[in-house]
């Protein structure tokens, strides 16, 4: 079998004296949909920030794309590929809409190797990224002027814009409506079928199950079940984790 | 607007600054003018790390005394010709900016800040103790009278000082528009998201303060030519420090013509105080302005500009 497309392997991380990930083995195939699911505290977002490189993992390694890309600082992961948005928007507000997706155009795939965009191209570029996410009529408002849900469309152009092979979509859906979520499901859906593999860190179960292909689960910084959704979600660990007894 | 027409233009409005000033024929014009001059300089190298990164810089006065400095010594040493000074000035206050940040680029906001004003210490310490460029009584540094084709000598100085600001000026508006500038400004906006964007942030920090920092040594390197006597007191002034935070704030963050406008606006103030009212007062105007701008227009005569044309534009 070819190599997965990331590996992390025996990764754990610890603040102070409070283990937040104990010696997690992780894999996700090329092409895949992943649902990364667990109550809140149980390490999520950092073995997200971990896998990025926003947080530096004590032990265990990761590989992405048949590299290994431990000490490499989060703009050279990007670079690479490995692309997040934040649970929490966070765009750049100083700028506008169609400016928030030129930065990665401008700064990761221009980055790379090979031919780098004109500006004509980048332009070209902004435009379909916004007709993507249903943005092309705010491209020249600022952050403030977005409501939630375009704020987190937002959040998940500026990440594609920067093409990767790899999507973590922390928490992209938390707060909105019904409709809403369906709405960046169907997103996601669509990008996954241009060829992104994407891991969803996900509350909202309805999304989770809709989405996904796989399902991992962490409870208090452990993994404890990994397969298809309708198996896992039926064993009695994750029941009791979520749950209770 | 292409940067070398908007150089060009700037060339052109300091070739007529320069005409009415000589129009004018009184040197107090010229002693008053390099000043304000000088603070343009130093309130768009100010504003370059301060504005555009939002790394707040309480160390100018370091950077200019560096420049300043280099050509005390090298007055002593081996003189030489302004211009070859102030690339001087700008290469040791470069490398200073590039050393500061690489130490404190890891701190952020009010961390930053107080780590700046601390380097502005150490080198007013070190200044102090080194005999060769004076210590703490200070070094005379006599200028000739004239200087061919230009003249009286103080013209030499503004005229040097016009030609500062002109490339100052160019440059950061060179910047703005630039891959440069969108990199600098998600620094300012969130630093954990321009990582994820793939902007090396460390990096651009440091082209930043090594940039900010060049230019302020640039603005110091005629200094010690224009007082005549320099001492530690008069190069680390407090008022390098103050002034070139509160231009950039009056005028405006966002964009080159802000700290343009404030620098213009305050030192003018300043220098008209100095000669009508009191020099003591000079420092009291910012204050008072720095105040009354943080609660009336946070982001400056620009920014208020800004909000009235598109509040005009709403109705």
């Amino acid at each position: 079998m070819a190599e997965p497309l990331l590996h992390v392997a025996g990764l754990s991380k610890r603040f102070g004296g409070f283990v937040a990930l104990e010696n997690i083995d992780f894999a996700v195939a090329e092409g895949e949909r992943v649902g990364l699911i667990g109550p809140n505290g149980s390490g999520k977002s950092t073995l997200v920030n971990c896998i990025c490189g926003t947080l530096t993992n004590e032990t265990g390694s990761v590989r992405f794309n048949g590299e290994t890309v431990d000490g490499l600082i989060t703009h050279e992961r990007t670079r690479r590929g490995l692309a997040r948005s934040f649970q929490l928007p966070r765009p750049f507000v100083t700028l506008t809409v169609a400016q928030n997706l030129r930065v990665p155009l401008l700064y990761t795939v221009n980055a790379r190797p090979g031919p780098s965009l004109s500006a004509a191209d980048i332009d070209v570029r902004c435009a379909e990224l916004l007709r993507l996410v249903a943005l092309d009529g705010k491209a020249d408002k600022y952050p403030r002027d977005l409501t939630q849900v375009e704020m987190r469309k937002l959040e998940l152009a500026r990440a594609m814009a920067a093409e990767p092979k790899l999507l973590l979509a922390d928490e992209a859906m938390a707060g909105l409506s019904q409709s809403e979520v369906d709405d960046i499901v169907g997103l996601l859906i669509r990008l996954n079928e241009r060829g992104i593999t994407i891991v969803l860190i996900e509350h909202i179960m309805r999304a989770v199950m809709k989405f996904s292909q796989r399902l991992v689960v962490l409870v208090s910084g452990r993994k404890i079940a990994d397969g298809k959704p309708d198996a896992v979600i039926r064993d009695p660990e994750v029941e009791k984790a979520y749950l209770g007894q | 607007m292409r940067t070398w027409v908007f150089f060009l233009i700037c060339v052109a409005v300091g070739a007529v600054v320069f005409a009415l000033a000589r129009l004018i024929q009184n040197d107090y014009v010229f002693y008053a003018g390099y000043v304000v001059l000088q603070f343009i300089v130093l309130a768009t190298a100010w504003n370059i790390l301060g504005g555009y990164t939002g790394y707040v810089n309480f160390g100018s006065a370091a950077f200019f005394a560096a420049g300043a400095y280099t050509s005390v010594f090298f007055h002593k040493f081996y003189p030489l010709p302004i211009p070859v000074l102030i690339v001087l000035g700008a290469i040791v206050s470069g490398l200073i900016g590039l050393g500061m940040g690489y130490l404190t680029l890891r701190l952020r906001g009010a961390f930053f800040a107080i780590a700046t004003l601390a380097l502005a210490v150490v080198l007013q310490t070190l200044i102090v103790n080194w005999n060769y460029v004076g210590g703490a009584r200070g070094a005379y540094v006599i200028r000739p009278e004239s200087v061919p084709l230009i003249g009286n000598y103080i013209n030499y100085l503004f005229l040097i000082m016009l030609a500062l600001a002109v490339i100052a000026i160019t440059i950061a508006r060179a910047i703005e528009r630039s891959q440069l500038g969108y990199g600098f400004a998600t620094i300012r906006d969130d630093e954990l998201a321009a990582e994820a964007s793939g902007v090396p942030t460390l990096k651009l920090k440091l082209v930043a303060t090594t940039l900010s920092g060049a230019l302020m040594g640039m603005a110091g390197a005629p200094f010690p030519y224009y007082i005549g006597y320099l001492q530690p007191a008069s190069a680390f002034a407090l008022d390098y420090a103050v002034n070139s935070i509160a231009m950039p704030m009056i005028g405006g963050t966002s964009s080159w013509i802000g700290p343009l406008i404030g620098a213009i606006l305050v030192a003018t103030l300043q220098q008209w105080a100095t000669v009508s009212i009191s020099s003591e007062l000079s420092l009291l105007i910012v204050g008072l302005l720095l105040v009354a701008f943080v609660i009336i227009a946070p982001n400056g005569i620009v920014g208020l500009v800004q909000d009235r044309l598109r509040r005009g534009k709403a109705k």
